[in-house]
């Protein structure tokens, strides 16, 4: 098989990871294998699959049907992604929430929590309680201990016995795929970049939804290397004298509205070479401790730095945010956020700021899962591009 | 050789036709209308009509439906566009442009001569010419008649709600309790004055160099209500509607 076509097969399995995880799980549920539910990178990977259960991501990206379902219970004034994932669960439209054994909901924000007490009169859940401060001397005890309730409330429910082993092995897998992420991150500050940010998006989905962890760790790591390879032969998905202007991504809750943002950048000639905020580069940077002799201490240790907009203040966001910029270059800088998510619009204001007092260019742009803003959408993409060539 | 801009806007499409010299040979404003397509091929046949075929010019367009003209030769935002016009038009530099358009509302700031910044209003059409001429039939007037029945207002109300279709009943029920058209007039300009104002607060631009733009830059109550928010003296000009075609235009004459 040429080289190629074997990058074109992986970037199929990655972006086709979502719809064949469905099989998957199904699969795997039939089998007596136990699935977890759960909504973002707080809920610990690490612990649930010590046992070797299996995780999935319940958030909601789509518009119709769910939403509109929602909206029957919930406030319409509400962030899409909260309606859509309650929406899927109550008409029963998503797989995973169905095949999951137990449901693990993360208190991002307060409209999470609330949908979460209504999501436990529709199955089974464990509420993991995040502390609000990221500080480690005031919230790494505590935040320890609520990870140790959730590793109790899995022995418990599900009768087995998650070891130290075990969770040393799960750290040793996971942090693996964080490196490969790192790097994959990496491609991004080539010039011109050897990676769209559109495929960088699959990437980052197909790892809630590529279950075999041992498959994506070894078509991930052939994705890099191909694709390193590739840029050297000037065979790259940009020309070697093409330089598009580059932009860093700043956000959350993108997945739900990636055509009318992510794809509209980038089909306006633009390239997207990071990504910051909700699943960015920050996270990835650093592994879990592995020489820690207490595993759940360097996980609960790791997991209070997920730079969430939630914590405050988010201190570790925006002390690196221009390390960011500088180290990959960024022409600018486009911060989207989706509608009612009021932790990351607020804080895209600091952004703001900060790119001020460095001259860099930011954009902000909110939307919705809802259609209808494209075209509005598009004029203020296009615009801040236009005015960045022109630079 | 000419050199064809057409801003393709949500209420009307503004036409400005250079000759070789950078010179205005030729403008026409006509409206929209639904089919944007149509709009685009009565403007060449209009063309046809002065003299001007197709292989006669380079095209850019710009507007919403900038991408609704089959002959154009590039499409470039509005917000380029009316930066690049507002230059030209205003002979400035160093400035913020304000275009008040059917359905956006743009406040760009020009350094240099360059966009550096910009903000748009959201999807809704608070602050922008729909919500006035919504306004304007509701009080039975057309968009000038109403501006300048607001100017002589006796005592001053505003109208708290942002969204066209809340205001509207606000307006009625402000019309069911006797409120004068006046003072009613009155509210419906502050509130869109109000609204650029907010926008321009995004906008952090050190300068005090303000120009109008777009549709409503030709009513002097507009210009004195921004002016009077703003604290600066706002200007236009009698071309400021066909800023972004001017601009677009502009750009043309760099097409090879």
């Amino acid at each position: 098989m040429s080289k190629e076509q074997e990058l074109s097969e992986i970037m199929d399995e990655f972006a086709n990871a979502k719809k064949n995880a469905s099989i998957f799980v199904k699969n795997a549920s039939e089998n007596g294998d136990i699935v977890i539910g759960s909504f973002c990178q707080y809920a610990p990977m690490e612990i649930i699959n010590a046992p070797g259960f299996y995780n999935v991501l319940l958030c909601g990206f789509n518009y119709d049907p769910p939403i509109p379902l929602a909206e029957t219970e919930l406030p319409a004034n509400l962030c899409p992604l909260i309606k859509s994932s309650y929406g899927n669960i109550l008409g029963k439209t998503c797989p995973f929430a169905f095949y999951s054994d137990i449901i693990v909901g993360e208190t991002t924000c307060d409209g999470k929590k609330k949908m979460y007490e209504m999501l436990g009169k529709l199955k089974d859940m464990h509420v993991i309680h995040l502390p609000n401060v990221p500080d480690k001397e005031r919230s790494l005890s505590s935040w320890q201990a609520e990870l140790e309730l959730f590793k109790d409330a899995l022995e418990k429910r599900f009768n087995v016995t998650i070891t130290d082993e075990d969770l040393r092995k799960s750290i040793h897998t996971l942090n693996i795929e964080r490196s490969q992420t790192a790097r994959m991150y990496e491609l991004g500050k080539y010039d011109p970049p050897a990676m769209t940010g559109l495929q960088m998006r699959s990437v980052l989905t197909a790892e809630y939804f590529m279950l075999d962890k041992k498959n994506k760790i070894e078509k991930t790591e052939r994705m890099l290397q191909i694709m390193e390879e590739n840029w050297k032969e000037g065979k790259g998905p940009y020309k070697k004298d093409e330089h598009p202007v580059r932009i860093l991504v700043s956000g959350a809750g993108l997945d739900g509205v990636i055509d009318k943002t992510i794809k509209t950048i980038e089909d306006l000639g633009a390239a997207i070479v990071c990504y910051e905020g909700c699943c960015g580069i920050l996270n990835m940077r650093r592994p879990i401790d592995e020489s820690d002799p207490d595993p759940m201490h360097a996980i609960a240790d790791k997991y209070l730095e997920v730079p969430c907009a939630v914590m405050s203040p988010n201190t570790r966001r925006f002390e690196q945010f221009m390390d960011t910029v500088k180290e990959w270059n960024v022409d600018g800088v486009i911060s989207i956020t989706v509608h009612a998510c009021d932790p990351f619009d607020i804080e895209s204001k600091k952004l703001e700021d900060i790119c001020e007092e460095n001259e860099v260019p930011f954009l902000h742009v909110r939307t919705d899962y809802a259609p209808g803003d494209e075209g509005q959408l598009r004029t203020r993409i296009e615009a801040f591009i236009e005015m960045l060539e022109n630079r | 050789m000419y050199y064809l801009g057409i801003d393709m806007g949500s209420t009307s499409t503004k036409v400005i036709v250079l000759n070789e010299n950078k010179e205005i040979h030729y403008k026409k404003v006509v409206p929209t209308g639904w089919n944007c397509l149509d709009t685009a091929n009565g403007i060449l046949e209009e063309l046809k009509n002065n003299g001007i075929e197709r292989d006669d010019f380079k095209c850019v367009a710009t507007g919403y439906g900038r991408i609704s003209v089959p002959y154009m030769d590039k499409t470039i935002t509005e917000i380029s566009c009316h930066g690049k016009g507002a230059c030209y038009l205003f002979n400035e530099k160093n400035f913020t442009v304000i275009d008040i358009g059917g359905q956006d509302t743009k406040v760009i700031e020009i350094e240099n001569g360059a966009v550096k910044n910009f903000n748009m209003n959201d999807k809704c059409s608070a602050g922008t010419g729909k919500f006035l001429e919504i306004m304007a039939n509701t009080l039975g007037v057309d968009i000038n008649s109403l501006c300048e029945l607001a100017r002589s207002s006796k005592n001053h109300i505003s109208i708290s709600s942002m969204c066209t279709v809340f205001a509207e009943s606000e307006v009625v029920s402000l019309i069911g309790r006797g409120t004068s058209k006046e003072d009613i007039a009155y509210g419906v300009v502050d509130s869109i004055t109000n609204k650029v104002r907010g926008q321009m607060g995004k906008i952090t631009g050190t300068n005090n160099v303000v120009r109008l733009t777009g549709g409503l830059c030709e009513i002097p109550f507009i210009l004195d209500s921004l002016s009077e928010k703003l604290g600066t003296e706002v200007k236009s000009d009698p071309l400021g509607r066909y800023a972004g075609a001017l601009g677009a235009s502009l750009f043309a004459c760099n097409i090879k």
